[in-house]
């Protein structure tokens, strides 16, 4: 699975990442997927009702909402990012046994180097994550 | 009677609990699912005796979390 995401999303959530640090930062994406390529066409920023630099939990009810807006705009829930203040951009132990849904896409935005920010997306299923190719594209 | 799961139309029994909705979309994990009928969260606890009625709007919602 390739995984495409707009350059301006891509900005969006890598500024409000850095303006949580160290706290984490997390959201929703949502898109079309067609030919193998997953297409995120828009990004939701939610708040990380843990509050803390080493854990996040999406508030349910801004993911109910976020939800509902992809319907409206007829955009398919694909995943979500989350950001890693001081680690690398890899699934951890904890990332991997809360993936419950093995049909989305897991974005990590590694902050570790934060002159040279890192995102990869992460398909996670029986207790595996495999990196997916991710591409950055303009727009 | 029909309802829409996901945003997707499906043809379910008459009277089908939030219990066996789940059963019957082969929802895994069900335990780390929340529900929400036509925009409000259902609780857990009722899950059982909730029962939908024709045209309701259901989203199956996983929680989605981890750490770093």
């Amino acid at each position: 699975m390739k995984v495409t995401i707009r350059k301006s999303d891509y900005e969006r959530i890598l500024e409000h990442a850095r303006r949580e640090a160290p706290l984490e930062a997390c959201g929703l994406i949502a898109g079309q997927d067609h030919d193998g390529i997953r297409e995120i066409r828009k990004v939701y920023i939610l708040t990380n009702i843990d509050h803390t630099s080493e854990h996040f939990s999406l508030d349910p009810g801004e993911q109910l909402a976020a939800v509902m807006d992809m319907r409206k705009a007829g955009l398919k829930p694909l995943g979500n990012w989350h950001s890693h203040p001081a680690s690398p951009s890899r699934s951890s132990e904890e990332d991997i046994r809360l993936a419950f849904d093995h049909t989305a896409s897991y974005l990590i935005l590694s902050l570790m180097d934060d002159a040279h920010p890192v995102l990869h997306s992460f398909h996670v299923e029986k207790g595996v994550s495999e990196a997916e190719e991710l591409e950055i594209v303009q727009g | 009677m029909k309802i829409t799961v996901g945003g997707e139309t499906r043809e379910v029994k008459d009277g089908i609990t939030i219990r066996e909705l789940i059963k019957e979309e082969n929802v895994e994990t069900p335990e780390y699912v929340s529900v929400s009928v036509n925009e409000e969260f259902a609780q857990k606890a009722d899950f059982d005796t909730f029962q939908l009625k024709e045209g309701d709007r259901v989203e199956f919602l996983y929680f989605m979390g981890g750490g770093c």
